[in-house]
């Protein structure tokens, strides 16, 4: 009898005419610049998916004829100091940063919202642990945490991976922390409890639908500065490690040559310039759309 | 007030701990032994066993954290491999360098993002405001060692206005050293100004919408004192605080920075002593930055404070 009174007054609430979901949605297709950003990313995406067709070129064969040539048309973006082609190499850098940015918010992500949910839900001696070392993970500049952690794990593409990622995670702790507080304290979770519901039945079906809409806005953003990240590491040369195409080292070879070949800088900045303003203008839309208090 | 800070300065000390511990234990990620691995080329089993006695790798993790962290606070931060130097000398050789761009660039910072907030604010809607917009969003986008190559580009490579690299100190030659360090400088600037007047935008809307502000307009003042006396010093002060998280960036953002124009500064000296498998340079650096991170935070906090008589108790 209890049960019938607490769930059918919640039916009503959970379906109205259009869900939060798709209300959403629509605020976010009326958002032109959101959508100019949505479809930039989805671009890059095609690019990274099909790079083997797309790419006129193989982006690690080495030409000795072609060395550093200037845009043309049977090289668009040009040439680099071993003679390949900056445009295939461009086309399959966005493999690496596309990975680079989903792969380290995922690790933040999973590691993040775990970490604080458990911080959140107990509180006590557990928030106050967890708290006082997500301070110190904050409390360290984020790329310089990032070098340090690639640096003892070793240079390659999946430790500056894992490096961004648990870098970044902290900010997702406090996020998923701050929010499950609010919310354990709301009716509805209050009532699963007294029904019986276990606590991870009350974390995973009542707390986690709840957080997920600020955890997504703070994802799109975190993306867009991982693939910058990425490709500082590997400017650094603690990411992807050559031949293998990253934007980041493209940039840190065309370094050396920028009297004698300035388009070798160009195309692989411009790349990150584009997808990481694409990630930020669609974080920016998704907040707009997805905060009620923008309503 | 006095009290306040105290309690603030004490509620440092976990968070110090806790950071040095996060320091301390990311020698645990090396693979293999790290004896073996700082000993770097000279694989003799003396030198390894040198560095076993002399970092207690033959103790528990705990009583080798306790050592290590004994010598950090009597500012003792181990030797590099590398050159054989205390690492703390290193560290004091690079900091003043790595201060100098991080002054600079505030500077530019601050000059750029005031004026440009409160215009935005002021005019809000207007083509200035989108303008600005459109800056802050690409300032945050840009990879600030791209925004460098391509400022070497304009102004050294095909202007020839500016050395690309080549940092001289300012004891010697003022006016060289500025010369080498305007592009650097204005690079971290410009990225930290996109925050810097996103920030001051938003809380110059917010404080132009209170009562007071319209008070004050009531009472026949000019547009130009209402704007800049009654309504900028409120809205700078949450201003304060938020650019001053804004330092952890100029810090990050300053190791790509020093790498793109050759500065000898602190940021590249950790990623030498990266390349050099200096880790105890690695770790020095580390603590310092963090650690200056914390304080200047703190410091931000406290002049928050101050500008905020209502926080006063």
């Amino acid at each position: 009898m209890a049960t019938l009174g607490i769930s059918s007054p919640a039916t009503v609430v959970v379906r109205p005419q259009a869900g939060p979901w798709q209300r959403a949605w629509r605020k976010l297709g009326r958002n032109r610049i959101a959508m100019l950003g949505l479809a930039t990313v989805l671009f890059f995406v095609v690019l990274a998916i099909f790079a083997p067709w797309i790419a006129p070129n193989d982006p690690v064969a080495t030409s000795w004829g072609a060395i550093r040539k200037a845009p043309s048309s049977a090289y668009w973006f040009g040439t680099d100091e071993l003679g390949r082609d900056v445009l295939s190499r461009v086309v399959w850098g966005t493999r690496a940063s596309l990975m680079a940015g989903v792969v380290s918010v995922t690790i933040s992500l999973v590691l993040g919202v775990v970490i604080g949910m458990v911080a959140g839900f107990f509180g006590g001696l557990t928030d106050n642990i967890i708290s006082r070392i997500t301070d110190a993970f904050l409390a360290c500049p984020f790329l310089i945490l990032a070098i340090a952690l690639a640096a003892f794990l070793g240079p390659s593409l999946t430790n500056a991976m894992i490096a961004i990622g648990v870098s970044a995670a902290p900010i997702f702790v406090r996020l998923t922390r701050a929010q499950v507080i609010n919310i354990k304290v709301e009716d509805y979770v209050e009532a699963a409890r007294a029904v019986g519901c276990s606590p991870l039945r009350i974390a995973i079906s009542h707390i986690l639908p709840n957080i997920t809409a600020p955890v997504i806005v703070q994802s799109t953003l975190a993306i867009a500065a991982a693939v910058i990240a990425e490709a500082s590491l590997s400017f650094l040369g603690l990411g992807q490690q050559p031949p293998a195409p990253s934007w980041g080292s493209m940039l840190n070879t065309a370094k050396n040559f920028m009297d004698s070949a300035p388009w070798m800088a160009i195309w692989p900045g411009l790349a990150i310039f584009v997808l990481v303003l694409a990630f930020n203008l669609l974080g920016d839309g998704l907040r707009d759309a997805l905060d009620p208090r923008h309503r | 007030m006095f009290a306040y800070f105290i309690r603030r300065l004490v509620a440092l000390v976990p968070t110090l701990v806790f950071v040095s511990m996060l320091i301390f234990g990311l020698q645990q990620l090396l693979p293999g032994d790290p004896a073996q691995i700082l000993a770097g080329e000279d694989q003799s089993p003396e030198v390894i066993a040198h560095f076993r006695a002399k970092l207690h790798l033959d103790k528990p993790l705990p009583v080798q954290y306790g050592y290590w962290m004994a010598g950090g606070l009597q500012g003792d931060l181990g030797e590099s491999v590398r050159t054989q130097l205390p690492v703390r000398e290193l560290i004091l050789q690079k900091l003043p360098v790595t201060v100098e761009l991080a002054l600079l660039s505030m500077l530019i910072a601050v000059v750029i993002s005031i004026p440009a907030g409160v215009i935005s604010a002021v005019k809000r809607g207007s083509a200035w405001d989108h303008g600005a917009t459109v800056f802050a969003l690409s300032g945050l986008s840009m990879p600030n060692f791209w925004l460098g190559i391509l400022m070497i580009l304009l102004f050294s490579v095909q202007l020839g206005w500016l050395p690309a690299s080549g940092y001289v100190s300012p004891l010697e030659d003022l006016g060289a050293n500025l010369a080498a360090m305007v592009m650097p400088a204005f690079v971290l600037g410009t990225g930290i100004s996109a925050v810097l007047m996103r920030h001051t935008r938003s809380s110059m809307l917010q404080v132009l919408a209170a009562d007071y502000v319209r008070t004050a307009r009531a009472k026949g003042l000019g547009e130009g004192v209402v704007v800049l006396k009654h309504a900028l010093r409120n809205a700078l002060t949450p201003v304060i605080t938020l650019g001053a998280l804004e330092l952890g960036t100029l810090l990050s953002g300053a190791v790509l920075t020093e790498q793109v124009f050759t500065i000898p500064g602190f940021g590249k000296l950790i990623i030498d002593a990266v390349f050099n498998r200096d880790y105890a340079v690695v770790q020095g650096v580390v603590l310092v930055t963090a650690t200056a991170y914390i304080l200047l935070n703190l410091m931000a906090d406290m002049a928050y404070f101050l500008f905020n008589p209502r926080l006063r108790y």
